[in-house]
């Protein structure tokens, strides 16, 4: 009897695995992981083409990208020269969604916190020890501050959103650019770590008197208070769709990055952006593929997956608390997109 | 005179059998080539050193041993006491019914999934435990980690000392409770010495299975590279790390000190499981010769 | 003189009620966890079981519903692919040890089998990610198959071997004797009488191997859709549970709950029910 099944078992097995054709996979960045998943839901049943991506971080993404092991991959950080030479020389990045990380913090009865790129990073550094520093207090008048003890809370994994953390205070402080540095990982100065996001916003609320920095969406999820942060303008912005997108679009003010979206390159650093409304960190999550598919069965269907996520897709974006990406880089994308060789 | 038959048959299945040493071989090979490149390019200085850091390309491996001995020991310290009491309970005083559903049950946990130990250890034991004992402010620590794999070794304990004592001679009991002997007297004199080697053995067993056991650990023990006295602190674990970074890593110099991590395990489990593994066949052999 | 004895039979009595109160303590203290887990898994899994949950695929965040049942399935097929590596290796190596393994070969693979048996599964994990992710360029079912496979054989082998020696050796001689050929009678006759006990083992390490999380990780992976195909990432019940737990979403962490219900419910299932059937085979 069991024999029987086992074989019909096996059968069918060997049976299906011709019978079905398309599977792209892909691996990578944890942070888009939810809007990824709606996607790739979404196109599937309207395209039949099915894409499989999954949450494993953003240097895994990169190096299993790399290894040809999967077909695409996700990341947080942009990868050096020195990684697509090792992919072959022919990796595009490709933005689909932006979002924000959110300074967060656990202090009973201090609901609206204000700080600059300077405060924050002299607290990540360990210099500011107390709630109540002169710093601190002097950027939020009449709020009255504890004399607590600061504990710092970062990631303790590798993480897309950590180089997006580091590379704002790198950005605003040549002191943490000359002494940290910015990257997926880095060595804290100060502070425990927590696991993913998940981690860090569990770790917050458990301790009192703890800041941390997490993505927007898990602050918001876990009714996290987050840091109205002083941006290039003097203004002090809270983190949210609108000062995500208000960051991309004076971002691309700037001439250094329309040069670059002009040439085709998208690793474009949005921290600290001009304008008034901009949450200074922003980042985008960017889909890394090979120029050339030639030859690739799958080339086809993931450059019409990736034409349907900038266009179609887009629409998914707001209500997981990403922002979609500005029509004009949108544009400008597709048109590299159009390059691809199949 | 042989059958031709008989001939094929045993070379066919010499052949897998020999297939077992032979992936053993590839296995430990694979492991020692793939991380060459980080021997190399650390030394010893590897299993000494304490810095873990994928951005400066720096990697030892001191954490990781630290938080796998320390937790394994934690574990041990639980388990051992209730492993043996619930042995002894087996195996020398309960003659009722009872006696076989607690030690289906106690089976029953050795079968329960890791990944399942490691969900309740996140959302019940890590919260119970903060709540219960004074000065834990958060329930991914080491001592989490220690209770969890407690709970996961405590079958192996129980059940290898269960055999071990069972495997002391009947009548060396007799003779105890003939002179009057208590229980407690009885185990104390008759049973304890001889079993000793075997209890070492199952203790060290359990040892073994503390330092391999992954998920569950991963799930709660914090996972942060860095040496603390404070068993309240985040640590990390040879296992858990490589399942959390393995994937993720970013350079193959990192790949490569993950892999050599992943020897180290290897080279600790297979030594305490060979000595653990002698004292219990020592036991069981010298009252029940095959 | 008589006070004395009467004082120290007295200590012995107390003695003696610490003793059995403690080591009951112990025992009764030893099987709460697994209360605690399997009531938990149960009242917190119950609720997001229903029928959708086996016949459907993960929902996206914010989606209500959705299941996991690509992932049940995937760990089916994943059981049957380690099978199809550690049942052979298992089963024949099993055989040769018990009928020709008397000699130092027999002890060097004997010794080869326990301390696979005694390798963290994870480094099984990267074993099977080099030796067939990078050469296949793709994760894979198999490479899943291979490293759950590969834990599989030694207690295959062993209890293949133990149950075989079980055997009176006077079955084996009246086969002989009638002149059947040794490999015939050490198949149909020898083999044959001890498959309960064998069958036993293998379903326990089934149930082992159902329930492994860390080799899964990086060599079958993790797939959100129907997967059938076996050159294919692959998802399972232990993976997805794992994803789902570290997650930051309350309605993932109940997926992982019901997930957690419906493995621990097979793997109870199993281990029970091959208990019932043979008492002498022991677990892991």
């Amino acid at each position: 009897m069991i024999k029987k099944f086992l074989a019909v078992l096996m059968v069918s097995i060997f049976f299906c695995s011709t019978a079905f054709a398309i599977m792209i996979n892909g691996a990578g960045a944890t942070f888009p992981y939810p809007i990824y998943m709606k996607w790739n839901k979404v196109f599937s049943q309207q395209s039949g083409i099915k894409v499989n991506y999954q949450g494993i971080g953003s240097g895994g993404g990169q190096r299993q990208f790399i290894a040809g092991i999967t077909d695409f991959g996700g990341s947080d950080a942009p990868m050096t020269d020195a990684q697509i030479q090792k992919a072959g020389g022919d990796v595009l990045h490709i933005p689909t969604v932006m979002g924000a990380v959110a300074v967060s913090y656990n202090l009973a009865g201090v609901s609206n916190l204000k700080l600059d790129g300077d405060a924050v990073v002299d607290i990540f550094m360990g210099k500011i020890k107390k709630w109540d520093d002169p710093s601190i207090t002097v950027l939020n008048p009449g709020v009255s501050l504890p004399a607590k003890d600061i504990l710092v809370v970062h990631r303790s994994d590798g993480s897309g959103t950590t180089s997006i953390f580091t590379t704002y205070l790198a950005k605003v402080s040549l002191k943490w650019a000359s002494q940290v540095g910015k990257g997926k990982a880095v060595s804290w100065p100060a502070g425990i770590g927590g696991k993913g996001n998940f981690g860090v916003a569990g770790q917050i609320k458990a301790n009192s008197g703890a800041i941390g920095y997490v993505e927007l969406s898990y602050a918001i999820k876990n009714n996290l208070p987050v840091v109205s942060l002083k941006n290039k303008s003097g203004m002090f912005i809270k983190p949210s769709l609108d000062s995500t997108s208000a960051a991309a679009s004076g971002a691309m003010q700037s001439k250094k990055l329309m040069k670059m979206v002009n040439a085709g390159d998208f690793r474009l650093n949005l921290t600290n952006a001009p304008g008034s409304g901009s949450y200074p960190i922003v980042g985008m999550t960017w889909l890394l593929v090979h120029k050339n598919m030639k030859g690739s069965s799958k080339g086809a269907a993931l450059v019409k997956y990736i034409k349907w996520a900038l266009s179609d897709g887009q629409k998914y974006a707001p209500e997981l608390l990403y922002a979609p990406l500005p029509k004009s880089v949108r544009r400008k994308v597709l048109n590299v997109v159009d390059t691809i060789k199949l | 005179m042989k059958n031709k038959g008989d001939v094929w048959f045993k070379r066919i299945t010499f052949l897998f059998a020999s297939s077992i040493p032979f992936l053993l071989f590839i296995l430990v090979f694979i492991l020692l080539q793939k991380s060459l490149p980080a021997i190399v390019e650390f030394g010893p200085g590897f299993v000494f050193g304490t810095v873990w850091d994928p951005l400066a390309d720096k990697f030892s491996a001191l954490p990781f041993i630290y938080g796998t001995m320390i937790s394994s020991l934690i574990a041990l310290a639980i388990a051992v006491p209730l492993g043996m009491g619930c042995a002894i309970y087996l195996s020398e005083v309960s003659q009722s019914k009872f006696k076989e559903y607690i030690a289906v049950m106690v089976e029953l946990l050795a079968a329960i999934p890791s990944v399942v130990y490691g969900l309740w250890g996140i959302f019940v034991l890590g919260p119970w435990l903060v709540k219960i004992i004074p000065g834990m402010t958060y329930g991914t620590c080491m001592l989490t980690g220690g209770v969890i794999l407690a709970i996961m070794i405590l079958p192996t304990i129980t059940a290898i000392s269960r055999e071990v004592f069972q495997a002391v001679p009947y009548n060396l009991r007799e003779s105890a409770m003939a002179l009057g002997a208590t229980k407690w007297e009885c185990f104390k004199l008759a049973i304890f010495g001889p079993a000793t080697s075997g209890i070492i053995g199952a203790i060290i067993l359990g040892l073994g299975r503390a330092l391999g056991e992954t998920m569950a650990v991963t799930m709660v023990i914090g996972n942060r590279p860095k040496i603390s006295a404070s068993l309240f602190a985040p640590a990390y674990t040879l296992a858990s790390v490589i399942a959390n970074e393995f994937a993720e890593a970013t350079s193959d110099l990192n790949l490569s000190a993950l892999i050599e991590l992943a020897l180290i395990l290897l080279v600790i489990t297979i030594l305490i499981n060979g000595v653990a593994r002698l004292l219990v066949w020592k036991t069981t052999l010298k009252y029940n010769p095959r | 003189m008589e006070n004395n004895t009467q004082i120290q039979s007295k200590v012995r009595r107390i003695k003696e009620q610490i003793f059995l109160i403690a080591v009951f303590l112990c025992a009764v203290i030893a099987v709460i966890p697994l209360f605690s887990v399997i009531g938990y898994v149960f009242v917190k899994g119950i609720g997001a079981i229903d029928f959708n949950f086996f016949t459907q695929l993960p929902a996206p965040v914010g989606e209500t519903g959705g299941g996991m049942g690509n992932a049940v399935v995937g760990t089916f097929i994943l059981v049957v692919l380690s099978c199809l590596l550690g049942l052979p290796i298992g089963i024949f190596g099993g055989i040769w040890l018990a009928q020709f393994g008397g000699g130092k070969r027999g002890f060097m693979i004997r010794y080869a089998a326990d301390v696979l048996s005694s390798i963290p599964s994870i480094v099984i994990g990267i074993f099977a990610y080099v030796l067939i992710v990078t050469t296949m360029k793709r994760f894979s079912a198999i490479a899943g198959g291979f490293a759950l496979g590969i834990i599989m054989i030694p207690t295959v082998t062993r209890t293949t071997e133990e149950m075989i020696k079980m055997i009176p050796r006077s079955l084996y001689e009246a086969g002989l004797a009638l002149g059947i050929p040794e490999w015939r009678v050490t198949l149909s006759i020898v083999f044959r009488t001890a498959w309960n006990g064998v069958f036993t083992g293998i379903m326990l390490s089934v149930s082992r191997i159902m329930g492994e999380t860390a080799p899964l990780l990086f060599t079958a992976f993790n797939s959100m859709y129907w997967n059938f195909s076996i050159d294919q990432p692959m998802s399972s019940m232990t993976v997805q549970i794992y994803n789902y737990a570290i997650s930051p979403f309350a309605e993932w962490h109940a997926k992982a709950w019901a997930g957690s219900l419906t493995l621990v419910a097979l793997v109870l299932g199993i281990t029970l029910l091959v208990r019932k059937f043979s008492k002498r085979v022991r677990y892991g």
